[in-house]
C-alpha cells in the first residue's frame, strides 16, 4: 500500500519563533525542524507499512531548506521525500498550501494520506479537510486508533462529545492525534541511510501552479494587557481571600 | 456583511459557542443561522431570526463533508459574503472543506471579529498568544473559525423564521460513514467549551482521587471540570476535559487552576479566560505569571475550605 504523509518543517521551538514585522510572516530564516505532531503521522505510516507492506512517501511544502528537516522522516524509516518548494509559494495561506499538497498527492496517487493533528507554528488544525475536498476523497480527523483494511480504513476519534468510529473507503485522508502512538527515534543506521534516500523537489508549476492567497495579515500588535497579577501566600485564610476576590471581580 | 453562521448542535441543544458567534455577527451586520441534521427544526428557536434548516437522515451523523455541500449551496444561492463558525472538531473540518469548495479564505483561531474602516478584520492571537494578528480576507466570501467562548450568546433570541435549505449531496461527501458513537459525557457535568466557570486540575492533585476536590469545587461554582495534558495522559481524567494545545481552547469567565504548573502548552488553551485563579504549592510555578490571583499553598487545605464557603454562601 502506498502511504503519503503530509508534514511541515517549522521554525525550531528551541531557537524561537517570531513573526517578521516587515513581511508579517513567520520568520523561517532560522533552523527548521519536523513539526512534532507530524512525527506521529510518520510513525503511523511506518506501522501500516510494516503490517501491510508498501511504501511511505513524505510530502511537504516549504522553503528548499526544509529538505533537511524532512530527512528526519527518512531516518525514521520513510522511503522517500517530496518537497514542493517555490518562491511563489512564500506566505502561502491554507488554500494555497492545500492546493500545492493536493497537486503533489495527485502525482503520487497514494491509497492513504496521513496528517498530524495540527501545525506546531500556525496552530492550524484543518488543512487535511481542504486537501481531501480538493481530492474529492473522504477525511477522518482526530484519529487516535487506526485500523487499515483492504479497501477501507476505520478511525477511532475523539471529539468534544465522546468517541466515534468512522469508516472511509480508500483512498482516504486521515489526520491522527498525537495520542495514537509514540514515534520511534531514528537509529544511527537510519540517520546514515537517510541522505541517500530519494528526495525530490517540485516547483509550483509541477503541482498545478501557485494559487493566490485568500487571506492576508493586515497588522501585528502586542497582546492586550491582562491587568495586574496578585499573589498571596496561604496564611490559613486563603479560601476566604479567594472568595473575596471572586466577589470583587463579580464572577460569582 | 451578510453572514451565515454554522449552528453546531449536539443532542437537542445548539452549542453555546455557536450562539455566541451568531450574536457577534448580528452586532456587526446581517446574520442568519444554519442548522444541519435530522429533526433539528425545533432547535431554531434558540438562535432566533432567520435560521436555514437542512434536514436529511444523511446529515444525522456529525460528519463534515455533507455539511460542506449544504453550506456551499446556501452561500451560492443566497449570496452570503461570510460564513462563521465556532471552532470545534466538526466545525474546523467543515470550514476547511468549504474554503476549498468555494475558493474562499479561511482565518482560524480568531478571538474577535471587528470592522475597521469598513473592512472586516479578525483578531488572532498567534505564537502562543504572544502576538495578535489582524487577519483579513481577499476573497469575496470570508470564512472564519472562532475560539470557543470568544463571544457570549445574546440574552434573548428574536422570534425564529425557519427557511428550508436544499440538501443536495456530492457523491464524495457520502464516502465516510459513522459506524459507532459513544458519548463520554453523562456524569461529568457540562462540557468545558460551554462553561462560564472551569475548575481544572493538574499533577499537583497527586492522583486521580484528587479530582474529587476539583469536582466538588466545580459543582459549588456551577462550573465544569478541566484537566491538563499530563493528568489526561496519566489516565486520571478523560480527554474530553483536556485544556491546552492538544486539547481544547477555552475562555470562561472564571478559570480556577488547581495544582497546575501552567506550562505554555496549557496556557495557550486557557489564557483567554476572564479571570484566572491559581492554587499551587510551588511559588515558582509559571501559572503565577499570568494568574489574576495566585495562591501559594496546599490545595488539599484550600480547595475544600473554599468549596465549603461557597456552599454556605449559596445557602
Amino acid at each position: 500500500m502506498k502511504i503519503a504523509v503530509c508534514v511541515k518543517a517549522v521554525p525550531d521551538a528551541a531557537t524561537g519563533r517570531r513573526l517578521d514585522p516587515a513581511t508579517r510572516r513567520l520568520d523561517r530564516g532560522g533552523d527548521l525542524a519536523l513539526s512534532d505532531f507530524d512525527s506521529h503521522a510518520v510513525e503511523e505510516a511506518l506501522r501500516v507499512r510494516e503490517a501491510r507492506g508498501g511504501e511511505v512517501v513524505v510530502v511537504s511544502m516549504g522553503p528548499a531548506r526544509a529538505l533537511e528537516a524532512l530527512r528526519k522522516t527518512l531516518a525514521m524509516g520513510a522511503d522517500r521525500a517530496v518537497l514542493v518548494a517555490d518562491d511563489a509559494l512564500a506566505g502561502a495561506d491554507l488554500l494555497v498550501t492545500a492546493r500545492a499538497l493536493a497537486g503533489a498527492l495527485e502525482r503520487e496517487a497514494p491509497a492513504l494520506v496521513l496528517f498530524g493533528q495540527q501545525s506546531a507554528d500556525g496552530d492550524g488544525a484543518c488543512l487535511w479537510a481542504a486537501v481531501a475536498e480538493l481530492l474529492r476523497r473522504p477525511a477522518v480527523s482526530q484519529v487516535s486508533e487506526l485500523a487499515v483494511g483492504d479497501g477501507a480504513v476505520t478511525g477511532k476519534r475523539q471529539t468534544e462529545y465522546g468517541y466515534e468510529r468512522v469508516r472511509a473507503p480508500l483512498p482516504a485522508v486521515v489526520a491522527v492525534s498525537d495520542a495514537i502512538n509514540e514515534p520511534r527515534y531514528p537509529t544511527l543506521k537510519g540517520i546514515m541511510g537517510a541522505k541517500s534516500k530519494p528526495q525530490e523537489t517540485l516547483s509550483a508549476a509541477e503541482v498545478g501552479g501557485a494559487a493566490e492567497s485568500r487571506t492576508a495579515v493586515l497588522a501585528l500588535a502586542p497582546p492586550p494587557p491582562r491587568g495586574e497579577s496578585r499573589r498571596i501566600e496561604d496564611d490559613g485564610a486563603a479560601a476566604e481571600r479567594i472568595l473575596e476576590f471572586l466577589a470583587e471581580r463579580r464572577v460569582l | 456583511m451578510r453572514a451565515l453562521v454554522f449552528l453546531e448542535h449536539h443532542g437537542d441543544a445548539i452549542a453555546k459557542a455557536s450562539l455566541g458567534v451568531l450574536a457577534r455577527a448580528r452586532s456587526l451586520g446581517e446574520a442568519e443561522g444554519v442548522l444541519a441534521g435530522e429533526g433539528v427544526r425545533g432547535l431554531a428557536g434558540a438562535a432566533g431570526g432567520v435560521v436555514w434548516v437542512a434536514e436529511d437522515p444523511r446529515l444525522a451523523p456529525p460528519l463534515p463533508a455533507p455539511r460542506v455541500d449544504v453550506l456551499a449551496k446556501l452561500v451560492r444561492d443566497e449570496g452570503f459574503d461570510a460564513v462563521l463558525f465556532a471552532q470545534s472538531v466538526l466545525a474546523s473540518d467543515v470550514a476547511a472543506g468549504l474554503a476549498a469548495r468555494l475558493d474562499a479564505g479561511l482565518n482560524w483561531d480568531l478571538a474577535d471579529l471587528v470592522e475597521q474602516d469598513g473592512v472586516l478584520v479578525g483578531k488572532r492571537p498567534a505564537l502562543a498568544d504572544s502576538v495578535w494578528v489582524d487577519a483579513g480576507w481577499t476573497s469575496g466570501v470570508r470564512l472564519a473559525l472562532f475560539r470557543a467562548g470568544a463571544f457570549d450568546p445574546a440574552p434573548d433570541a428574536p422570534p425564529a423564521e425557519v427557511r428550508e435549505a436544499a440538501v443536495e449531496l456530492e457523491p464524495h461527501s457520502l464516502l465516510a460513514e459513522l459506524v459507532e458513537a459513544a458519548s463520554d459525557e453523562g456524569e461529568s457535568g457540562p462540557s468545558i467549551e460551554d462553561a462560564d466557570v472551569i475548575v481544572a486540575g493538574g499533577r499537583g492533585l497527586g492522583g486521580p482521587e484528587g479530582f474529587a476536590l476539583v469536582e466538588a469545587l466545580a459543582d459549588a461554582l456551577g462550573g465544569a471540570v478541566g484537566a491538563t495534558r499530563a493528568v489526561v495522559d496519566a489516565g486520571w481524567y478523560p480527554y474530553s476535559a483536556q485544556v491546552g494545545q492538544t486539547g481544547k481552547t477555552v475562555s470562561p469567565k472564571l478559570y480556577v487552576a488547581v495544582g497546575i504548573s501552567g506550562a505554555i502548552q496549557h496556557k495557550v488553551g486557557m489564557q483567554g479566560a476572564g479571570t484566572i485563579v491559581a492554587v499551587n504549592k510551588d511559588p515558582h510555578a509559571p501559572i503565577f505569571e499570568y494568574a489574576d490571583l495566585g495562591v501559594v499553598g496546599d490545595l488539599h487545605e484550600i480547595v475544600p475550605r473554599l468549596t465549603e464557603l461557597l456552599r454556605a454562601r449559596r445557602g
